[in-house]
Order: structure tokens, then C-alpha cells, then sequence
């Protein structure tokens, strides 16, 4: 049974802050299958193509019949806890200070044997659910969870480290003008955040929308240009300390790719816009994020980039802005490693054409605004660092895996 | 395929047990508590360091050296030499090991030496880079030390059984009795089972006086033939049977028995000797629920009896059944791989009657067991070894 977390009090800024710690993060390089799988919260397990059985831990041959025919398939995930036990004095820094800490040892029905890390509401000799997660260090461990919904069930503690989950805690979306942004303000308002700020350039400009936004309880807006240096470092300077997920909702979305456009101007608009605000706001509100990573119930956890799909395989008729989403992909990942300290994750959406007037010419299916907005909510609760949202993302991505060179090929029409 | 039958080990016996006390922390390298077992077993054996022709060495703190990075440090030209990282059935591997090259005359004198340092840091290191399956499935979980792998097949086996914690208890108790008779076991006051009982918990269901607690230390002894050793004048116990297995019963979900279950019978045929025979036992202690699973799985009484076996025989030195006399790793100390190697030594004084404080009155046949290696969610190796002392010749 978990009670439910309380809502956190104001920090006493005389405490010191509880500095984050990383849980052991060397893993062999094939044990990175999970890794993979956890990150879009699949569970995948070893199974060998020739005799069938299941693998686990990770293995470089089958232990039922040699075969070095091992591949990562998406498993069952039923399993019984066979046995627990309530680590109280570990010898890593980590668990020692995040104990009584429970884990236990599961047979799966698929066969194999995994120590796990258990959620609260887990019983010996029950069945139970299993899940790959990304922890702290941000690599994959085994969570074993109830098999059924039990009360305050996301608030368990050791979930809790698994996830990021809004409840209580603080959200900076970066750019409230666009539909995108105000969706994702409703929706992390919605799962529990305590306060969203969003941000507005020249917020004395009206726009659509700002009525669901200002005076609302929990809403604050924020004045933010993130293609602007001073901007972002005066909005960190006021509330650096305080944002717990950073949602960058950036868009700047133009058509066109090289030889139909004249000069550099759009792409260096696209560059401003795209991947130095990105760089502006990981340089303004990154070191506190990365520092507040152990700070109580409402510490820092997250930061969420919301990319095209293209930013993996580039569409012409989009060119230079599917560049522009690739250039943020890469600073993605090295976000993530620069953030890794502080056990903050960063969760990439990538999405196909969103339905809003940039993309008026190109033909369904197009992402609903509110889809999206929905998609970083799970994303966050789920404790994931990759997802696809829309059938476009997930049919590209399926492509890239299948034939990169075809996919080029046909995105050339 | 069934196996054959095993040549026995006629001839070969086992001297000059050395232990170098141990010491809770040590600023010193494991080489250094190595040579220090070397030098100790050269003067007690009366040999030149010449004399040995083989080596067997075990320690988990050597850094990048293995045993032939030892032959140079220690001036020592052997024509057999082996590195034995099997953590507690090192010490039994190792004899297995020798014994045959002896036995062979692949070597005349082997020595066989354990020895780690415990530097303030260096136990947690040594958690963190003991196995892949441990690095990558279990120690993320928090469960490095083996403390919360073992608190599992623990609860498991307790509940199994019906096993009290004042049934384990008893062991550790026992043992710190046998302890304050050894001037070199690191615990030095006596615990009673309301201390056990009371202790602070350390992974449900193991609480603080289930536990090792690491140290520095080192071990050793020599395996020879029987004429050598006559004509060096050593005492000498003969070597009657060994077993030694790894990745038993792989299908059991859980670890409720060891590897020894599967080849019991051959020790003690080998040796010609029935559990009922032997004077003084030294299980491998790093739990004592490990040991309560031995008294099962080396025949003194049925799977599941373990509890009742132990709540009928006193476990001291002067009991009905002695056990682990030294105090064993739970009160001595556990100094790495030389823990495989505390009871196999302390065994080998007792039936050469060199034992002192700790002396069981006329033993002259001895088993010791070795266990090791949790790999992933059990202890992979097992072994055990049988030797009487020259009064039983």
C-alpha cells in the first residue's frame, strides 16, 4: 500500500541542497538490448532463434543449446516474485541514502530469472508485471510492478527514481504561442504540476490562446526569446532554481530545402531559432537543472525536445529544417550526457507534420497538437527517453530500422 | 555419459598450514601479504625457496598481476604455476590442482598461498568488478556485497524449511565461542544469541553478526608426496578425497543446495570414510546459513534437517561436533580469497595436532568445504576435501 506523496514545502534556502547521486552504470555492451528497449519502455528480453528459450542476463551465446543466435525480442512480461529483501546498508552511496530499499528475485514465465527492483505493492508469491526502466546513471534495471492498479500506485518511491512524473513538481514549456506549447501547458497542468511557467517573447504582443493562459491558477508566464542569450539568462537568473522539467516546445517550421531558396536567410533564421535557443537554453537553465537532481519530492528530472521525425532522415520538401532538427538531435544526446550527472533525462519526441498552418499543404495523417501534449505527459510518468508519436514517426522509424538507403530513396518525391 | 571412475590420491599429502593474522585495514598490497605467507611457510617447512617447484596462487586485490607476475617478485622458478579466481572454493580447487601435479611429478613441492589487503575503499571496488552477470544485473540494484544476493537465498531457504533466525543464529554463536580461543580472530568479544538476535538488520533477513567482515590477510600450505615429505621430516596430513563442482542445479529457481549434493557420495567413498567418521568439519562460512545448507549437503543430515542438526549437536571445539575452530570467517575475519583458505588450513593443524588454543582433543580426520562465485543469483562453485593427520596413517 502507498501513501500518497505529499505536496513538498517551500525549500529552506539555509539547508543544503541534497546533491545527486548515480546508482553503478558499467554495463557490458550487449547488456545495452535493455537499455535500448527501456528507453521507449519496451520489454525486451534475449531469446535464442534456435532453441526459443529466453535469456537473461544478458549472454554472448544460449545457455540451453550454445547457439550464439540471441536476439533482443519483445517478451512476455508476467513473471512471480519468488523472494524479497529490504536492503538497509548498501555500499553504494546511492542506495545508502535512499534506504530501506526493496528488491527481489523474479521467475519469469518465459523463464528466466531477474533481480529486480520491486514496487512496493509487490507480494511474494503474486504475480507480477515487469518493466525495463532507465534509472538514475541512466541505464536499464528490471522494476517489477503489480499486476493489477493499486492506489497512489505512481507515487511509490522506488517508481518514483524510475520516472519523472509532473506531480508537484515545476515546468518550464518554453514557448507558449505556439498551439503545441499551450496544449502541453493544459495537459502537464492536468497530471499534477504544481506550477507550469510558460514562456512568451514580447509577451505585451496578443496572440491566440492567451486567454487559457494568463490568470490561471498554477500558470505563470514567463517573458522568454530562447533564440535570445539575455533573454533565457534572465528568466534563469529568476527562476533557474525552480524548474524541474524544461519542456522545449521551440518551432520554427519553413518549407523549402537548397536550390529553391535564395541565400542563407531562412536557414540562419531556422539555426536562431532551432538549435541556438536550444543551446541558449541549455546553457541559461542546464547547470541548475543538473544540480537540483536529488532536491526532495519536486527535484529536477527531466527535459523533454519535441523534434521532427525528419531530424533522422531528411525530407527535401522540408530540407533545411529537417537540418535543423537533425543539428538539435545531436545536441540532444549531448544534453543527455552533460545532464547525466545530476540523473535528469532527456526525452526526445519525435513527431511527424503536426496539424498547424506550417504544414497546411502536406496531406494527412498529421499530429494533433493535443497528441502530442499527451505524449509528453506518459513519456514522463513512463520514465521514457524516446518516442514516436503520430503514425507518420513511427512509420519512418520503422523504415530508418528496415532499409536507411530505401527510405532516403522514397523521401525523395 | 556417466563419469569414470576418479584416480585416488595416494601419496599425496598437505603441510606446513600458514596463516599471517589479519588485520582489519592494511595500507600494504595483497603481493605483500602473499610474500609474507611465502616467507612464513619456507622457514616453517624447513625448505629453500628453491625447493618449490610450483605455485597455485588466489587473491581478488593482485591489480593486473597474476601468479607469474608473482614468480618475479618473489624470486621463486617454478615449473607448475596456476591462478585460481574462484573466490571460496579457491582453496579446495587449488589442492585439487596440486595434488595432481605432484602426484604426476609435474612439480615435487607446490605451494599453495591466498592473501588480500583491504585497503578503506578497496572491498567496494572488488564488489564492483566481480563478474559481469554481477556487474550488469545485479549490482545496479543496489546489491553489491553479496549481503542482499545471499539475504535472498536466505528468506527463501528459512521459509522453505521452516528455519528460525535463532536456528542460523546458533552457528555464529558457536563460532564466536571457537573465536575467543583463536588470539588471531579480529572478534574479540563474546556474543551471546540475544546479541544475534538483536543485531542491526543488514538485508532482511541477514542482520550485522551474519556477516563477514573483510580484512587483510593470507594463507597457505604445501602439497607434496608423501616421500618428499618424509624426507624433509614434515608432518604431513594425506589428502583422501576431493569434489569440486560448478553451475549445479542450474534449474532450481532458487539455491537451496549446493553443488556438494550432486557428488557427496564419491567423497566420501574416495575416502573410504562415512560423515560419522570425521573428527572436525570447517565449512565455508560467509553466511551461516551457507553452512546450515552444508551440514545438508555434505551428508550429516537430510535437506531441510539442517536446523534440527544444528539445535542437537554443540558446534565448539570441545561439543560433539567441531566445527569451524578458528571461529571462521565470521569471527575471524573474511581476507578474500584466504577465507576459501581458513578452514582447509585451520583443518590441516587440527589432525596435525598443531592447532594451540583451538586444539579438538585427538582429531586425525578433518573435512573442509569451499563455496564461492555468486555470479548472478546463487554461489556457483562448490568443494570439499578430506585428509587425516599421520595418528590415523
Amino acid at each position: 500500500m502507498v501513501e500518497p506523496i505529499k505536496p513538498p514545502r517551500r525549500k529552506n534556502p539555509l539547508l543544503r541542497t541534497r546533491l545527486p547521486a548515480s546508482p553503478p552504470r558499467a554495463r557490458s555492451r550487449t547488456s545495452h538490448g535493455y537499455t535500448r528497449g527501456a528507453a521507449e519502455g519496451r520489454f525486451l528480453l534475449q531469446r535464442c532463434e534456435a532453441c526459443g528459450a529466453f535469456a537473461y542476463p544478458a549472454r554472448e551465446a544460449c545457455p540451453s543449446c550454445l547457439s550464439f543466435g540471441l536476439s533482443f525480442v519483445d517478451a512476455p512480461r508476467r513473471g512471480t516474485l519468488l523472494c524479497e529483501t529490504t536492503a538497509r546498508v548498501p555500499s553504494d552511496v546511492y542506495f545508502r541514502e535512499r534506504t530501506p530499499w526493496r528488491i527481489g528475485l523474479v521467475k519469469m514465465d518465459c523463464g528466466p530469472t531477474i533481480v529486480t527492483h520491486l514496487h512496493a505493492d509487490c507480494v511474494e508469491g503474486a504475480p507480477i508485471r515487469m518493466s525495463f526502466q532507465l534509472d538514475k546513471s541512466g541505464q536499464a534495471v528490471a522494476f517489477a510492478h503489480p499486476e493489477g492498479e493499486t492506489p497512489n500506485m505512481a507515487d511509490d518511491k522506488q517508481w518514483r527514481e524510475m520516472t519523472a512524473d509532473p506531480k508537484f513538481r515545476r515546468v518550464l514549456v518554453t514557448n507558449g504561442r505556439s498551439v503545441i506549447g499551450q496544449e502541453a501547458v493544459a495537459a502537464l497542468k492536468g497530471a499534477g504540476a504544481k506550477t507550469v511557467f510558460v514562456g512568451i517573447a514580447e509577451p505585451w504582443r496578443p496572440f491566440a490562446g492567451e486567454k487559457l493562459l494568463r490568470g490561471q491558477d498554477g500558470i505563470e508566464i514567463v517573458t522568454l526569446d530562447a533564440a535570445d542569450e539575455k533573454s533565457t539568462a534572465d528568466l534563469a537568473a529568476d527562476i533557474g532554481g525552480k524548474v524541474d522539467i524544461l519542456i522545449n516546445t521551440t518551432e520554427y517550421v519553413r518549407p523549402g530545402g537548397l536550390l529553391d531558396r535564395r541565400g542563407t536567410s531562412i536557414a540562419r533564421d531556422e539555426i536562431d531559432q532551432a538549435y541556438l535557443g536550444f543551446i541558449n537554453l541549455a546553457q541559461a537553465f542546464g547547470p541548475a537543472v543538473r544540480m537540483r537532481g536529488a532536491d526532495g519530492v519536486n527535484n529536477s528530472v527531466a527535459w523533454v525536445n519535441i523534434l521532427s521525425v525528419y531530424a533522422l532522415a531528411n525530407w527535401p520538401a522540408f530540407g533545411a529544417y529537417s537540418a535543423s532538427q537533425a543539428a538539435c538531435l545531436s545536441l540532444s544526446h549531448c544534453l543527455r550526457a552533460e545532464l547525466r550527472p545530476g540523473g535528469v533525462r532527456v526525452l526526445n519526441l519525435f513527431t511527424g507534420p503536426v496539424d498547424t498552418e506550417w504544414f497546411q499543404t502536406v496531406p494527412p495523417p498529421k499530429v494533433a497538437p493535443r497528441a502530442i501534449a499527451q505524449a509528453i505527459v506518459s513519456g514522463l510518468r513512463g520514465g521514457l527517453e524516446e518516442m514516436y508519436v503520430g503514425d507518420v514517426a513511427e512509420e519512418i522509424r520503422q523504415r530508418l530500422a528496415a532499409n536507411p538507403k530505401a527510405l532516403e530513396r522514397e523521401l525523395d518525391r | 555419459m556417466t563419469n569414470t571412475l576418479r584416480t585416488p590420491y595416494d601419496g599425496v599429502v598437505i603441510a606446513a598450514p600458514v596463516t599471517i593474522p589479519y588485520m582489519r585495514y592494511s595500507i600494504e598490497s595483497a603481493q605483500w601479504w602473499i610474500g609474507r605467507a611465502l616467507n612464513a611457510i619456507v622457514a616453517q617447512a624447513g625448505i629453500k625457496v628453491s625447493d618449490i617447484d610450483g605455485l597455485c596462487v588466489s587473491s581478488f586485490t593482485m591489480g593486473t598481476d597474476t601468479g607469474i607476475g608473482l614468480t618475479q617478485h618473489f624470486g621463486l622458478c617454478v615449473r607448475w604455476l596456476d591462478t585460481i579466481p574462484l573466490g571460496g572454493a579457491s582453496a579446495i580447487a587449488g589442492l585439487r590442482k596440486a595434488a595432481r601435479a605432484v602426484q604426476a611429478h609435474d612439480a615435487d613441492i607446490v605451494a599453495c598461498v591466498a592473501g588480500d589487503t583491504n585497503h578503506v575503499d578497496s572491498f567496494r571496488l572488488t564488489l564492483e568488478n566481480f563478474s559481469r552477470f554481477n556487474q550488469d544485473a545485479v549490482y545496479p540494484y543496489g546489491a553489491g556485497g553479496a549481503n542482499a544476493s545471499f539475504a535472498l537465498i536466505a528468506r527463501n531457504y528459512m521459509r522453505t524449511f521452516g528455519v528460525t533466525r535463532e536456528d542460523v543464529g546458533r552457528i555464529a554463536v558457536a563460532q564466536r565461542a571457537n573465536a575467543l580461543r583463536n588470539p588471531h580472530a579480529l572478534m574479540k568479544a563474546p556474543l551471546t544469541l540475544e546479541q544475534y538476535l538483536a543485531a542491526r538488520p543488514i538485508s532482511d533477513p541477514i542482520h550485522l553478526f551474519d556477516c563477514v567482515m573483510p580484512c587483510a590477510g593470507a594463507e597457505a600450505f604445501l602439497v607434496m608426496r608423501e616421500e618428499t615429505a618424509a624426507s624433509l621430516g614434515l608432518p604431513a596430513a594425506r589428502l583422501l578425497s576431493t569434489i569440486e563442482r560448478h553451475n549445479a542445479f542450474a534449474d532450481d529457481p532458487m539455491q537451496v543446495r549446493g553443488g556438494w549434493a550432486m557428488d557427496i557420495g564419491e567423497l566420501y567413498a574416495m575416502a573410504g570414510v562415512k560423515p560419522d567418521d570425521l573428527d572436525v568439519v570447517q565449512t565455508y562460512d560467509d553466511y551461516p546459513v551457507i553452512t546450515m545448507m552444508q551440514f545438508e549437503d555434505l551428508g550429516f543430515c537430510n535437506k531441510g534437517e539442517g536446523a534440527e542438526f544444528v539445535r542437537q549437536h554443540d558446534l565448539t571445539i570441545d561439543g560433539a561436533f567441531p566445527h569451524n575452530t578458528s571461529g571462521g570467517q565470521l569471527s575471524v575475519g573474511q581476507a578474500g580469497a584466504a577465507g576459501a583458505y581458513l578452514g582447509l588450513v585451520e583443518g590441516l593443524r587440527q589432525v596435525l595436532g598443531t592447532a594451540g588454543p583451538t586444539q579438538v582433543r585427538n582429531a586425525s580426520l578433518a573435512l573442509a568445504s569451499g563455496f564461492g562465485m555468486i555470479n548472478y543469483d546463487r554461489g556457483l562453485a562448490s568443494g570439499a576435501a578430506i585428509f587425516a593427520g599421520p595418528s590415523r596413517w
